[in-house]
Formats: C-alpha cells, structure tokens, sequence
C-alpha cells in the first residue's frame, strides 16, 4: 500500500474529526451533543484573544513557564555521540507536562459554566494537575483511577485528596487506566449537565485529541526558541515517550513540517514485544474504544487486552489518534523499551543529570542511549523529560528488590 | 418488511405495547444462553435483543458490563453469538433479533462479511451504542443497504434541534433511554417518559422502545401505557447471575428463573393498555 504524503501533517483533524482514518467521535447519542458543545466552545476560546491571554498569564506565574532546555552535559559524554538536550517539563508546577493541557481545559471549563470536573487518571499526574487547578478555581473534582494504580501510585493519591478531590477506585475490568476512562464516561453520560470531563491526552472523541495536542503544543513552541537561543538553529531529533501521547505530541506537533528533524516516539514495551506490554503501534492493530479510531492491544475478536508497563503513565491499550496516522505516514519512527530498559535509564540519568525522571519519560531515554552513540557530535537531540520519578520511587525500589 | 417492522404492526393491531428482553449471548455460557433465547418468546418476550459481549462497555453500569465478563470469560466470540441467532431461527422463524453492543468486535470482524453474515443468521436489526449518526457511513448505513434495521438510542440530551438527524437513518423502531445514565440506572416517573416518546413521536411515525431502569412488572405496565414497547434487561441479566452456582455455573433454575420474570414482566405490559 502506497501511503500519499501529505503537503502538512499539521493540518488535522479535517471536519469529522479525523486524521486520515483515525480519530473520530465514537460515542453514545447521550454524550454527542455534550462533545458538539465543547466543540463550538473551544473553536470560540481558540479565536478570542482574551483567552490566550489568561492562558499565559496563568502558565508564566501558576505553571512556570517557560520550561527550560537543559544541555544533558555529562549524559552526552558518556553517550559519545548527539549533543543531548533535555525539555524539563517535570520543572512544572505539579511537576509533569500534565498541567499545560489541564489548565486549558479548566478555563474552558469555566467559560462554559460547569462546576463539576471530572478525570481519569494512570499514573495520577494528570489527576494531581487536574485536582490542583480544580483547587485553584474553586472547582468540585472527582478524579477516577484503576485500582491497581491506586495502589501502586500511593503518593498521587494522598495529593489529590490533599488538594481536595475525590478520588474514586475503579473496580472493574483491569482496574488500570482504561477501566478509569470507562467510569469516567459512565460518570459523563449520568451528569451531563453540569460536569466537564478534563481528559488527559490526546485520545478520546472529537475534538479531546485536537484540543489536547493545541495546549501541549507550547512544549515544541518553547523549544523551537530555546535551541535557536542555545544554538541558531532548530534541533535535528525529538525522543519522547508515548502511551496515549500527551507529551510527545506536545514537543513534535510544531516540527512535524520542519522534514529534516527525526522525530521517535517510544512506547512501553513492558516485558518484551513478545509478552506483556503496552506498545499498541508495535503490537496492535487499528480498532474503536473510547470515542476514537487507533492502534489498540486486542485479541482477534476485537476484545481489549490488558496492557503492561511498569509506568502506570503507559499503561494503556491504545495511543491517540494523531500519532496512529503519523506512524501510518511515516512521520514519526514508533520504538519501544522494555521495564528493564526504563529503570536502567532511570538510574543513569539520576546519576548522571541529577535529576530523577518519571519512569515514562525513562523510556524515551532508554532510546536515546541507544540512537544518540549513532549520531555525530553536532546532531542535536532534545528529549522530553515530561515528568519528575519521584512517585515511581516505590514501583523502582520494589522492582530492584526483586531482582537484588 | 422486516421481522421488526411485522411484529410491531401486529402490536399495534392487538392494541398492546410490546417487551423487548435483553440478554447477553454468551451468557453464562453458550449451551445455557441457547436455553435463556430459546425460551424468551414462549415467556412472552416480543422482540430479543442479545448482547454482544465487549470488554469495555462504556455505556452499560455493573449488571450488563458482569454479564458481558461472564460470557467472555466463558469463551464468547462475535462469531459464536452469530451461531447462537442460527440456532435460534431453527425452530422460531418470526421474533425479530436485535444484535446490541459496541463497535470495535464488528470492526474487526469486518463490516461487510458481518452484515452477510448476520443476515445469513438471521439477524434483523443492530444497536450499536458508540455509533452516534456523525458516523453513520461506518456501519448505518451499510446495515441498512443489506436489509438490516439500524435502530438509534434517543435520549434526554437529544433535543428536537437534533432530533432529526438521530432518526435519519433510523429503522425499525426508535430506542429511547429514559435516563442520562447507563444501563441499570433508577427508572425516572412515567410523566417525564410519556412527555418524552410524545415529543419523539411528533418527529417520526416508527415505533418508540423505553428503555433503561425497568426491573418490574408495574414499571412495564406504566411505561407501556406510554410507550409501543418497553425495554427489560439488567433485571435479567441479574436473574441469570442470581441463578448460578458459587463458582459461577448454571444450575436447574437458571432458565426458568429468566423465562418466570419474563412471564411477569410481560403480564405487566399486556396490561398497560387495559385499564
């Protein structure tokens, strides 16, 4: 099959909300009008320059924007290869990318008069960030997490109730983040008055990957600056992890037509590709959950298989939409790491930087050790550090117990 | 005329509201849930809805999603629940069977081969809840090209701005959920439905189904008493689990169990016009 290349892959989703085949608005008629709605509301607050406005101003002083991109100085040597720079988007209040997107969500959530905010939540950044703006506004918040990570990801769980909200186990199917995202439409088609349901990448119906992608998008604008600042020219790679794809999404979109920048976003290989794992480009195949079209881990039934990773932040069947057709056309090289890999990195980059990742943003260093020895020493590399390790500390301590 | 399209014309002429039972295929496991269909005209039931098991039924609350695990668990494919429908037409060539689900199992199994092969089975109709009519070329309309009734949720969220688009391609009856919720939720006062399939029935002349939160035989009476049929499932479902073994087994009474409420519940809509 000849794929056609497109003149911009920016230019998505077209009006049904699709990036070529993928995306979508899958969902029962009783959530339609509410998703149509959202729709209408975010094309208004996008055009209204008030809004952009109290976006900033809220990033700069509540979030600390910008981010900065760090020269990884003593990782680069020991690699020998790329110059290696890192997004340091776990410097953000809350301390992971998460926030960016939530924020915009919560001023839309505002503009539209809801009072009730609702989330799921994998590894609980996205419901701590959703809990603290929630906080912050005066909003009700109920954040809805898979029972498994309930217990693996204590820590989120303590802020989240610190900060207010309501944090709802779920009991049903995996108990991991795909089962929460079932209670949270569950929840959405019983309240659909008064609640906004704040999703945390970019998947879900129409218009959620779209709106998503636009708000993490000021990772990859910051970014562009700062390496013309570092130096005079645009960066000639992008590593970042995926699991639904927020972050990754965020650092590539403004690059997607600079074709000369290689672009790699990793997925989590769990066990190995041939065991448990939560690759869905690497081991899924295109199917329909959660409002959209993509990759998804099934069986030949079309029944959804549990994913693993050691990182409840990828720990999901499926990957968003957009990336689904940007591995179709090409744009974007689909690799994955293994648990093994990602707590190896982990600890070299603690060592090395002095900085703690998130185990999912551990995922996309591990292919970074393994593509930047490739590169010459001017190859500028930039990999998304999307969040800080320091709720991951337990799930590591335990997991190198277990193999002392 | 489908099988659909007869019986409610023959509801209508008896001058009662029809039942609408929903179980799940599969459900506890093939050879029982072959029993539960086989028995659901012969209690009473006027048109079968059977579910297609799914993994992730976003639209559906404990009963129905249990029962769905249930009959996965048990070895259920979209291809044995096709199988099940095949039986089924070998000794009943007239209750219409609505096929209910999601619509990643029929994506995968392909669009095309399943509407011959449903057809072939001898299919009638298809819910499929996460097809909204923004995305009726999926499976709507194709459905509909290959003589299958596609039959759309209308809900409270759905006004009359939106209406028409709903029932578009709409055929065979038109399924209203009663409630913002999912499946299994409490069942809201007749006035509030009635008001409602009134409202729908300004818009088209199929026939409504209400839907969502009956358990009893009186609420069938009432929302029969406004509606052309009403919809019973969770209460069954939970009478198949209520039925079983501690290790999850179908015993003696599990068919009866189901086909003694459906006996009750269809008394209760035969007498919601004969007051």
């Amino acid at each position: 099959m000849t794929i056609q290349q497109p003149n911009s892959f920016r230019t998505g989703p077209d009006e049904h909300g699709r990036f070529g085949n993928f995306g979508g608005r899958f969902v029962a008629e009783t959530l339609m009008p509410l998703i149509l709605d959202l729709e209408k509301a975010y094309t208004d607050a996008r055009r209204d320059p008030a809004f952009q406005r109290e976006m900033d101003g809220h990033l700069k002083t509540f979030v600390g924007r910008p981010s900065p991109l760090y020269f990884a100085e003593r990782m680069t040597a020991h690699l020998g290869g790329a110059k290696i720079y890192f997004k340091r988007e776990e410097l953000n209040h809350t301390g992971a990318h998460k926030v960016n997107n939530v924020l915009g969500q919560i001023m839309l959530a505002r503009r539209m008069g809801k009072k009730r905010i609702i989330a799921e939540t994998g590894a609980g950044m996205h419901g701590v960030a959703t809990a603290t703006l929630c906080a912050r506004f005066g909003l009700d918040c109920i954040v809805y997490m898979g029972a498994v990570d309930v217990a693996r990801q204590e820590p989120n769980v303590f802020r989240m109730k610190m900060l207010g909200a309501e944090v709802r186990p779920v009991q049903s199917g995996t108990r991991t983040l795909k089962d929460a995202m079932n209670e949270a439409l569950r929840d959405w088609v019983t309240n659909v008055a008064d609640t906004f349901y704040c999703i945390g990448t970019v998947a879900g119906p129409h218009p959620y990957p779209m709106m998503v992608r636009d708000f993490q998008s000021i990772i990859g604008q910051e970014t562009r600056v700062q390496m013309q600042e570092a130096e005079g020219r645009l960066p000639d790679s992008l590593v970042a992890c995926i699991g639904g794809g927020s972050n990754a999404m965020g650092l590539f979109h403004p690059f997607l037509d600079d074709r000369q920048v290689e672009i790699y976003g990793v997925e989590a290989a769990g066990h190995g590709l041939t065991g448990l794992h939560a690759a869905s480009i690497a081991g899924g195949r295109p199917g329909v959950l959660h409002g959209n079209r993509t990759y998804l881990l099934m069986n030949e039934d079309g029944q959804i298989q549990d994913a693993h990773s050691i990182s409840a932040g990828l720990d999901y069947p499926g990957i968003g939409p957009e990336h689904a057709w940007l591995h179709d056309v090409g744009r974007v090289n689909f690799l994955s790491a293994t648990d093994d890999e990602a707590v190896a990195a982990l600890q070299l980059c603690s060592r090395l930087e002095g900085i703690i990742p998130a185990l999912e943003s551990a995922h996309a260093l591990a292919q970074v050790e393994k593509i930047a020895p490739q590169k010459p020493k001017d190859h500028l590399m930039v990999v998304n550090i999307s969040g800080r390790g320091d709720k991951d500390l337990a799930s590591v301590a335990q997991y190198l117990a277990e193999r002392a | 005329m489908t099988r659909i399209d007869t019986t409610f014309a023959s509801l209508k002429s008896q001058g009662r509201a029809g039942l609408v039972t929903f179980v799940m295929a599969g459900d506890p496991d093939h050879e029982t849930s072959a029993a539960i269909i086989a028995a659901l005209p012969g209690a009473g039931a006027d048109v079968i809805e059977l579910g297609m098991p799914f993994t992730d039924p976003m639209a559906d609350g404990p009963a129905i999603q249990a029962a769905g695990l249930r009959a996965l668990k048990a070895g259920a494919t979209l291809r044995q629940t096709l199988e099940l429908v095949r039986g089924f037409r070998n000794t009943n060539g007239t209750t219409p069977i609505v096929l209910m689900g999601y619509y990643n199992p029929i994506y995968v199994y392909g669009v095309e081969k399943f509407l011959v092969d449903a057809k072939d089975a001898g299919v009638d109709g298809l819910i499929v809840v996460d097809l909204p009519p923004e995305e009726d070329a999926e499976l709507c309309l194709p459905a509909l090209k290959a003589g299958l009734n596609f039959i759309r949720l209308a809900t409270p969220t759905t006004d009359d701005k939106r209406l028409p688009a709903v029932l578009a391609n709409t055929s065979g009856f038109v399924y209203y959920v009663s409630i913002t919720g999912i499946t299994g939720s409490a069942a809201p006062d007749t006035n509030k439905v009635a008001a409602a399939v009134a409202r729908i029935k300004r818009h088209t002349q199929l026939p409504v189904a209400v839907g969502f939160g009956v358990r009893r035989a009186e609420q069938a009476r009432d929302f029969g008493a406004a509606a052309d049929a009403v919809v019973v499932g969770s209460a069954l479902v939970d009478t198949v689990r209520a039925h079983l073994t501690a290790d999850g087994a179908p015993g003696p009474e599990t068919v009866p169990a189901v086909a003694a409420l459906v006996t009750d519940l269809a008394a209760g809509v035969k007498a919601a016009r004969s007051k």
